[in-house]
């Protein structure tokens, strides 16, 4: 599942996707992340790492998760539409396949103490879950204003024995407190594992992230072959915040120059409203959480605050595999609407009873636009389940 | 040569003071530049402030939020500047983060630097295999000097790569933490000092982070060429006010 690979779009041996990628980090980070670097790709393909990694998405997660032939959501949109179920991992969203394969990581790296950032808190809880799995102590920073919007999940943390500590800089959100868990960090030197959540921050980050998230291309490809008899699809879509997802579903379709790549942003209240989280249309060239990439950002190079309908959406950046699709055209990148993502989650509902996270619904509101044939087969993940998500939807639709 | 290699040739330990230009307000730069040279300063690190400071803790994030509220921006530091050199001689070094400077433009801005007359540029998030890839040509060019950090972690082969790739001195990191985290300093400080001070570096080092008064600037400079102090300063400075340089200093020497 997890192969070495040269080819074009993957990432280079310091960590590029062409322009974008790097560790611009400070030197405190420095022995942390080199640490990291130099020993990634080798732990990973050790057989008892495969061995462990692969029997817990199996027995823990629930791998393979299916993949949906979305029969009337098909027949509405005439093409064929596939949803890779990401929503039926435990803890109900992908995040979950990166959390396991850096918590066997940082044990492997003789790390006790994990601490890890979250926005919306799904990376949180997957964090938060493998650590108590693992028996790990786990330290989430997320901040101060998303504590309050999301509550539910800031209880689940504390009940699977996690700390959450807010995170009070800045605008007190994502970016924030990933602020914070760089902070920590530095402070904590030798026995701390920092788990990022997204294909984001300082090589090896993107690309490791990337890796653990590529089982879920992996298992399309098996799957796609089953029952349409190829392995690849005229398309892949995914919605894209910092990219993670995206990355799972691209991974192995990268260098398949058959395959389309789709990559959803979220436009918010609209790109030109200056409420918006669409880094490829307002993002321009920059160091975010030491990787260079598209960001949002003012003239003068201080990085700006995104919004969006969706919390999973509204980072400033994008992860540098995503800036690199971009920027040389192998991806196409749409933006969609907080009202249209919001209408398009109600659609799944009633159309084939699955109830998507407001992330998901934005790569779902491409298809009332962005036309395919017929017999163009076409795979969404579907990336994480509406659960967490009830209240937006409730006082969105005054249900 | 360079005001801050001369400097670092005089027989004495540096004291080098950060702060975040423009904080406590937007004008007080020329002020605060006046007031430290005035009070035997030896070497400024004027902070262009960032939205997103990672590697400093909650007074210098704070300050830099209140100079970028207050209006500061890259090019504003600049005309500030523009006539530092008709009253300032001590060394200038600028000290932030790479994005703002990026989005100036590289050449741009150590262009800018050389022409005000600003001789070091310390980017703590400009990591030195980068530096060396795209960018030691250009600060070359323009005659700046670049400052590598070193902390408690730093392997003694990376430290000479990096005496290596450095021509002022290096910024020795005091302990594994952010700006303005610790006082005082115990045993494993000093023997960290020591232990760098033993491999005879071809730079000498300034320690910076952790020092806030007189104690801590003797016990950082028993070993090492001088120290430089910002949290302890940017706290003063909302204590007492834009004018209350001197009185800080005082309590350090």
């Amino acid at each position: 599942m997890i192969t070495e690979t040269q080819e074009s779009y993957q990432a280079d041996e310091r960590g590029y996707y062409g322009d974008f990628g790097g560790a611009f980090i400070p030197e405190m980070l420095y022995p942390n992340v080199e640490e990291l670097r130099s020993q990634y790709v080798q732990i990973m393909q050790e057989p008892s790492f495969q061995k462990e990694f692969k029997a817990l998405l199996k027995e823990y997660v629930g791998r393979p998760t299916p993949l949906y032939y979305a029969k009337r959501f098909s027949k509405k949109y005439n093409t064929k539409v596939y949803l890779k179920r990401e929503d039926l991992c435990h803890t109900g969203a992908h995040k979950v396949n990166n959390t396991i394969g850096q918590i066997l990581m940082a044990q492997r790296l003789g790390k006790t103490r994990i601490i890890a950032e979250t926005g919306a808190g799904q990376h949180g809880v997957a964090t938060a879950t493998v650590c108590a799995l693992m028996g790990l102590e786990c330290i989430v920073y997320m901040g101060a204003i998303d504590i309050k919007r999301q509550a539910p999940n800031v209880a689940r943390m504390k009940m699977l024995g996690a700390t959450v500590r807010p995170a009070m800089s800045g605008s007190r959100t994502l970016k924030d407190a990933t602020n914070e868990a760089i902070r920590d960090w530095i402070n904590n030197p030798v026995d701390t594992h920092y788990i990022i959540g997204s294909v984001v921050g300082p090589h090896p980050y993107p690309d490791m992230v990337a890796r653990f998230q590529s089982v879920i291309s992996a298992e399309t490809k098996k799957q796609l072959l089953e029952v349409e008899g190829r392995e690849n699809p005229d398309y892949v879509v995914a919605c894209v915040g910092g990219g993670s997802n995206a990355a799972g579903l691209f991974y192995h379709y990268l260098d398949q120059p058959d395959v389309g790549i789709i990559a959803v942003e979220a436009a918010g209240k609209g790109i030109h409203t200056g409420e918006s989280a669409a880094t490829s249309a307002l993002g321009h060239e920059g160091i975010i959480h030491g990787s260079k990439t598209l960001l949002m950002q003012t003239p003068d190079g201080q990085i700006t605050e995104p919004y969006s309908i969706s919390a999973g959406l509204d980072y400033p950046g994008v992860g540098p595999m995503h800036a690199n699709l971009f920027r040389t055209g192998r991806g196409e990148f749409i933006s969609v609407t907080d009202d249209d993502a919001m209408q398009a989650g109600l659609e799944l509902s009633k159309l084939e009873g699955i109830i998507p996270a407001i992330e998901t619904s934005h790569a779902l509101a491409i298809f009332e636009t962005r036309k395919f044939k017929p017999d163009d087969v076409v795979v969404i993940n579907l990336s994480g389940r509406g659960d967490k998500d009830l209240n937006t939807y409730i006082e969105y639709f005054g249900l | 040569m360079n005001r801050i290699q001369q400097k670092l040739q005089e027989d004495k330990k540096l004291l080098s003071l950060y702060f975040t230009a423009g904080y406590p307000n937007i004008n007080d730069t020329m002020s605060i530049l006046q007031q430290l040279q005035d009070s035997g300063v030896d070497m400024v690190e004027v902070g262009l402030p960032f939205s997103d400071p990672l590697a400093d803790g909650p007074t210098i994030q704070e300050s830099s939020t209140a100079a970028l509220k207050n209006g500061m921006t890259t090019q504003l530091l600049f005309d500030q500047l523009k006539d530092v050199r008709k009253t300032i001689d001590i060394p200038l070094i600028v000290m932030g983060y790479f994005n703002p400077m990026l989005q100036y433009g590289v050449e741009k801005f150590c262009a800018k630097c050389q022409e005000i007359g600003i001789d070091g540029i310390i980017m703590p998030d400009l990591p030195l295999a980068e530096y060396e890839a795209e960018y030691k040509s250009i600060f070359e060019k323009y005659g700046l000097i670049n400052v590598f950090l070193i902390t408690p972690q730093t392997s003694d082969d990376r430290i000479q790569q990096i005496d290596a790739a450095s021509n002022g001195f290096i910024y020795m990191v005091s302990s594994a933490s952010t700006t303005g985290s610790q006082s005082g300093f115990g045993n494993t400080q000093s023997e960290y000092f020591e232990r760098i001070a033993n491999m005879d570096l071809n730079n000498p080092q300034i320690v910076g982070f952790g020092i806030s008064n007189s104690d801590t600037f003797q016990a950082a400079t028993a070993f090492a060429k001088g120290a430089i102090i910002g949290s302890a300063f940017i706290k003063h400075l909302t204590a007492h006010g834009a004018d209350s340089v001197k009185a800080f200093v005082k309590t350090i020497r």
